[in-house]
């Protein structure tokens, strides 16, 4: 079976605002990444503190 | 239940239904059906995405999960933020820059039609086979402890989510997941401060009681593969598992696709990848609250009453009273102990506190080994009976310790869980059908509102699917891990597409193709010869069909395919 592709719907036009976080402090998407990693290293030692301090 | 909690059960269910059915009945076009209107933020996708992931069962089994084993289940959620950033990073620009309505089109656009085909089929064969286990397994585990009528239960809660979901598309679910979300978090929270109420003893003993029984252990970095939760497989496991479902399975895509822009579904995916973790620690944490209550309060040595009774009355040798006499007196001696520990550590008498604690932790051992004896004589006399009682411990304390009232929107709650990761299901199932099959397939020049049409057509046939699977579910033993043993058979190659895809460019769409059929082929070898834990098999088929595809590859011309389509 050899089928051609159907035309896709015209993709929407760039936004430039999508590179715009709107976040405060956190201007670049990279620094959300980033501030998303830490929240999960947080958790993490949170969790390990609480399994140290009750072990 | 009471008159109260069937007011508030079938009101809130009903309000929210109707609710999401009036709001979206006019749909102008398919782009509208399928990924809602313009105007969807990030905090409405992030609680799509989080409410398509939490079925009943994370909020009925968990708890009883913590109860059971503690907090270590938390780990297995540890891969997922870093999946999410990936996603955010790399799979959503391209999704939202090639304007797709199902993740498959995008195979498509870079591998070609056949692989399209065959993405969108694995996703079909693989969610159409796991949507009847999203009504069947809450409809259980319910109907066994109020007494309902289970198909009764499975063909009313499969109805409604069918009428809302047909009419209103993707922008229903999106609308309603909010609500069903907040009826679920409103009742977790109610349950658990009436559980700290409850327990007599203070924060810092409950912490005290359920560090001492080994529920407060929530990160191992332990390397015994026999051991089923460590920071490692949580790490590794959870994050391939987390980029397949939430990168590659339509029933996710369609979630954050449906938001106004690409930083709407960005921050809709981060906001999961922030909370996911803390909100699986609050629901197990739960738990490990409803083990310490009971270390004060009488539990029934088998949380399925239902069960127990029938076990009870099967039993030959009178065996089972026996056992839960001596059950009860564990239980009694173990509250003594705790009791007389906590008095020797509220005053400082640490040598008294140490005896007591350990004759506390010897007590529950018997406990345990008391319940694991009745378990095995029910499992001789009946092989066929269900031994899966940690499922029953919340929904029990929930009848017998909730007001009036309580009882029925935590109820609700259940069954909002189930209709809202319901919806996704089908609301996917019913554009994948449209947009992979229908309109690529057979009628390609149709107008929007006969689209609209096909994809009602198509989300109702798969509700009758799911309820029909439902309905007959309990004719094959342990279905849901059936269930997995497919979704983790098919998952590896499923993944192994996109990573390919998205990752190496100069795959072909023939080299993918070819690879992904002979992965999936020794996928079911291995199946069929080896004795291996089934979740081995979503690595094993990843890894092959990757490598098989860069190997098919070098023997055949270099890729000229779809230059737009990579990263």
């Amino acid at each position: 079976m050899n089928l051609p592709e159907e035309n896709a719907s015209p993709p929407p036009p760039a936004d430039h605002r999508n590179e715009l976080t709107g976040l405060p402090g956190l201007r670049s998407w990279k620094h959300v990444y980033l501030f998303v990693f830490a929240c999960f290293v947080l958790w993490v030692l949170l969790l390990l503190a609480l399994t140290v301090s009750y072990s | 239940m009471n008159f109260l909690d069937f007011v508030v059960l079938i009101g809130s269910l009903v309000a929210i239904a109707a609710y999401g059915a009036w709001h979206t009945r006019r749909h102008r076009n398919l782009d509208h059906y399928l990924r809602g209107d313009e105007s969807v933020g990030w905090l409405t996708i992030g609680i799509s995405v989080a409410a398509t992931q939490a079925s009943a069962i994370t909020f009925i089994s968990t708890p009883g999960q913590g109860y059971e084993s503690g907090l270590d289940f938390v780990q297995n959620y540890f891969g997922m933020p870093l999946a999410l950033i990936l996603i955010a990073a790399v799979f959503l620009p391209i999704y939202r820059r090639l304007n797709v309505y199902t993740a498959y089109e995008y195979l498509g656009r870079r591998f070609g039609a056949r692989t399209r085909l065959l993405g969108a089929a694995l996703f079909l064969l693989q969610r159409g086979l796991a949507a009847g286990i999203t009504i069947y397994a809450p409809a259980i585990i319910l109907s066994t402890v109020l007494g309902w009528n289970l198909g009764l239960t499975i063909v009313l809660s499969g109805l409604l989510v069918i009428v809302y979901t047909v009419a209103g598309g993707s922008q229903a679910v999106n609308l309603t997941q909010k609500w069903q979300m907040a009826v679920i978090f409103g009742g977790m929270l109610a349950a658990f401060a009436i559980l700290l109420i409850k327990t007599p003893a203070n924060l810092s003993d409950d912490f005290a009681i359920a560090g001492t029984f080994k529920k407060l252990n929530a990160v191992s970095f332990s390397l015994d593969p026999d051991r089923r939760y460590t920071f490692w497989s949580g790490l590794l496991g959870g994050f391939f598992l987390s980029l397949s479902y939430f990168g590659c399975d339509q029933s996710q895509v369609q979630r954050y696709l449906s938001g106004s822009s690409l930083r709407e579904s960005r921050l809709g995916l981060m906001f999961n990848a922030v909370l996911k973790i803390p909100m699986q620690f609050f629901i197990l944490f739960l738990g490990v609250m409803l083990f310490v209550f009971y270390q004060f309060e009488q539990p029934p040595i088998f949380f399925n009453q239902a069960a127990w009774h029938e076990a009870v009355q099967n039993d030959p040798g009178q065996k089972l009273q026996s056992i839960e006499q001596q059950f009860d007196t564990a239980s009694a001696r173990t509250t003594h102990d705790i009791r007389e520990w906590l008095a020797a550590r509220h005053t400082g008498n640490r040598a008294a506190a140490a005896i007591a604690r350990a004759k506390a932790r010897a007590d529950e051992d018997g406990v345990i080994a008391i319940r694991a004896q009745a378990e095995k004589v029910m499992q001789q006399n009946d092989p066929g009976v269900k031994s899966n009682d940690a499922d029953y411990v919340f929904v029990t304390f929930i009848l017998n310790h909730l007001p009036h009232g309580l009882i029925g929107l935590l109820i609700a709650a259940f069954f909002a869980a189930a209709l809202q990761s319901k919806s996704a299901e089908l609301n996917a199932l019913g554009a994948t059908t449209t947009v992979d099959f229908y309109r690529h397939l057979f009628e390609r020049e149709a107008s929007d509102a006969h689209y609209v049409a096909a994809s009602r057509w198509f989300t109702f046939f798969w509700g009758l699917v799911a309820i029909a699977f439902a309905l007959f579910a309990n004719l094959v033993e342990n279905l849901i891990q059936a269930i997995n043993i497919v979704g983790s058979v098919f998952y590896g190659v499923f993944l192994a597409l996109f990573l390919v895809a998205f990752f190496v460019r100069r795959v072909s769409g023939k080299a993918v193709f070819w690879a992904a059929l002979v992965a999936q082929s020794f996928v079911f070898i291995l199946y069929f010869s080896l004795n291996i834990s089934y979740l081995w098999y979503n690595l094993i088929g990843c890894a092959a069909c990757v490598l098989l595809s860069m190997v098919i590859q070098l023997f055949l011309r270099p890729n000229t395919q779809a230059p737009e389509a990579g990263p």
